[in-house]
């Protein structure tokens, strides 16, 4: 996989700051392929850059935040979205955009993905999703598929993990969709839908780990995702998302699951305001 | 008024337009009062999931550029930790309210406490300084909570207001002036053109000035350790810049920030050292010692943080001993007796939780120091 960061890409070039680079990601890492897609997706969705505010957690890609040229926010373990909630409630004319991985998002911040979909806060939340803690050296995640090797599942996961697309339309997102990293055009088109989407928008991004993850599961070389990844995904706009499970090397479930109308927090908030200004 | 209410007036009439909080006994009327009030003058208040929400909310919302604020008490505190010590290292102006209550852990959630002065100093992990307040009645929480604001916004720290569960729901009058618009201090925006700007390069007060979100700057802020553009470094020599510039910016300001009463201490060679609702019962003690010819007096901490070690060296040169009543069982009272030295004693009159020290023995303790 070349690296879409590093190499000369000018329509992404003038997001990046490129006095960071290089970036610390892991070669054939599917970080760089997801924040490419996003960059690309801001002049599509026709986003005033000067308008996003970029919000990360912890772990890789957490460190998403310090390599793109927009107000970015690298903030605590699983709190990114509670701290973007705040930023958009207090500037709504703000777009909102949390990009994190499945650990940072799904296991410590869980509680805040839940009730930021159920209140419908208009927001991007791009979530990273390798199955494992990257960063860490590879512990088991609340994503890692039952079987699969980790550095804490040594004798193979034992727990079952969570289906995200299915978790987050159960808690009310307006848009869930799910592709891999192989899938750049797709993933491209579902980031622009999401931003121009008002409410809570959420996607799932499949990407690889070769060092850490892939090594542990017979996957070590960035090709070998790509090759399952192309095998095995299978794409169905409108599915159920309760029906997207991921099982070790199964099959992946891709395309767009939700795209709804439901009234967002902020139209709620304006609606109570407004009473309360005919009030006063 | 109660305390809770003035506490949530206060911090509107200092211009405070976002509050985010989870209910807990006794701060709940602070957030009930702000969920009323806020929409009122166009601000957002919003319950979250849970005290991490709320602080990290409240930070994103002062990076968007509104004065926030949330309020808790002990448990909540305890979770607050995490994002005050990201609010510290963002600089991020913000107010935290800690309704005290008696602990340790669920403690007596109703009744009154002070056992988190310590938690406010050292409760986030790593080397900081904080600014902390102390307020004795629901007047007196009204107006520091103003000061919190300005504080908060002049140095770029969190600034917290350790009252207690008495103050918090105690009913006094309260007078609320119109505050004008040149007694609040609005944090220093940029003066340079996005791409010039560095977002952690200070003025001469060691405090950078502060773009927010959404106006074409392109700051990137960190939890890591960072250089003046706000950049991750991970060096000796950037951390020790850094973290020295952040206590330092509080540490060589404490003259404007340090704030104390006091009450016939010229003469006293009893004083006693007091803070939040103690202040009004030592009170009462110092008169009864007074009436028995000893010669007590009060010093009422109004800061605790950064703490007044200059003022309790040099009272400790009068003094014979420094009597400190407190609501746990021995936090303050360190500090007094680190600056007191050898030069005078620090008695502590502890009491666990639950209710207020009883004047008479506050009193039998001046007696005692008397000896
Ligand atoms: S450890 Fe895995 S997730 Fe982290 S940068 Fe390397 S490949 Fe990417």
């Amino acid at each position: 996989m070349t690296d879409t960061l590093n190499a000369k890409n000018h329509s992404i070039e003038k997001y990046l700051r490129q006095d960071r680079m290089p970036h610390i990601w892991c070669s054939g890492c599917g970080i760089g392929p997801a924040v490419s897609c996003f960059l690309r997706a801001i002049d599509r969705a026709e986003i005033d850059p000067n308008k996003i505010a970029l919000v990360s957690g912890i772990g890789c890609t957490g460190r998403v935040a310090g390599y793109v040229k927009l107000d970015s926010f690298h903030t605590t373990h699983g709190r990114a979205i509670p701290f973007a909630t705040g930023l958009k409630l207090a500037k709504p004319e703000l777009k909102a955009v949390v990009f994190s991985g499945d650990g940072d998002l799904v296991a410590i911040g869980g509680n805040h993905l839940i009730h930021a979909a159920r209140r419908n806060i208009d927001m991007t939340v791009i979530c990273v999703n390798n199955f494992n803690y990257g960063m860490t050296g590879g512990q088991v995640g609340p994503t890692s598929p039952l079987e699969a090797r980790t550095t804490t599942t040594p004798y193979g996961n034992f727990e079952p993990p969570f289906n995200l697309p299915y978790l987050a339309s159960a808690s009310g997102a307006s848009y869930v969709a799910r592709w891999t990293v192989l899938h750049l055009r797709e993933l491209e088109r579902a980031i622009t839908e999401a931003m121009i989407k008002p409410g809570f928008s959420f996607i799932d991004v499949i990407a690889p780990c070769p060092p850490i993850y892939g090594r542990m599961n017979k996957m070590p070389l960035p090709m070998d995702s790509m090759h399952y990844y192309q095998e095995k995904t299978i794409i169905r706009h409108g599915a159920d998302p309760k029906e997207a499970d991921i099982t070790l090397n199964g099959p992946i479930l891709a395309g767009t699951f939700v795209d709804i109308e439901r009234p967002t927090f902020q139209d709620q908030l304006n609606h109570i305001s407004s009473k309360v200004n005919a009030q006063v | 008024m109660n305390g809770d209410s003035a506490c949530a007036e206060g911090a509107i009439s200092a211009g405070c337009r976002f509050f985010a909080g989870y209910p807990i006994t006794p701060a709940s009327e602070l957030a009930e009062r702000m969920s009323e009030r806020l929409p009122q003058v166009g601000g957002v208040c919003i319950q979250m999931e849970d005290e991490l929400a709320s602080m990290a909310a409240v930070l994103g919302a002062s990076w968007a550029g509104l004065k926030a604020m949330t309020a808790t008490s002990g448990p909540g505190f305890s979770l607050m930790m995490e994002n005050l010590g990201l609010g510290v290292m963002l600089e991020t102006p913000c107010v935290l309210v800690n309704i005290q209550r008696a602990g340790p852990s669920t403690g007596l959630p109703t009744m009154t406490g002070q056992g988190d002065m310590m938690q406010a100093r050292w409760g986030s992990h790593g080397s900081y300084e904080i600014i902390a307040l102390a307020p004795i009645s629901p007047q007196d929480i009204f107006d520091l909570t103003i000061l919190a604001f300005n504080l908060s916004e002049k140095y770029r720290v969190p600034v917290l207001i350790m009252a207690d569960e008495v103050v918090g729901h105690m009913s006094e009058k309260v007078t609320m002036p119109t505050i004008a618009a040149k007694d609040l201090v609005e944090r220093r925006r940029p003066k340079v053109k996005p791409g010039k700007y560095l977002p952690y390069k200070p003025d001469a007060d060691l405090v950078p000035p502060m773009a927010v979100a959404g106006e074409g700057y392109h700051f990137h802020v960190t939890g890591l350790t960072h250089d003046e553009r706000g950049y991750p470094v991970m060096t000796v020599e950037a951390h020790d810049r850094l973290v020295r510039r952040l206590v330092d910016k509080i540490r060589l300001n404490r003259h404007d920030i340090i704030k104390y009463k006091e009450f016939q201490v010229e003469d006293a060679d009893i004083i006693v050292c007091a803070y939040g609702i103690s202040v009004r019962i030592a009170q009462l003690a110092v008169r009864m010692a007074r009436e028995e010819g000893i010669r007590a007096g009060l010093l009422q901490l109004i800061t605790i943080w950064p703490f007044a070690e200059q003022r309790i060296r040099e009272l400790s040169l009068q003094a014979k001993a420094f009597v400190v009543p407190e609501i746990n069982y021995g936090q303050i009272v360190l500090e007094v007796e680190r600056c007191a030295g050898d030069r005078a004693r620090a008695i502590l009159v502890p009491h666990m939780g639950g209710s207020v020290h009883s004047p008479q023995t506050i009193l039998e303790a001046i007696r005692e120091a008397t000896q």
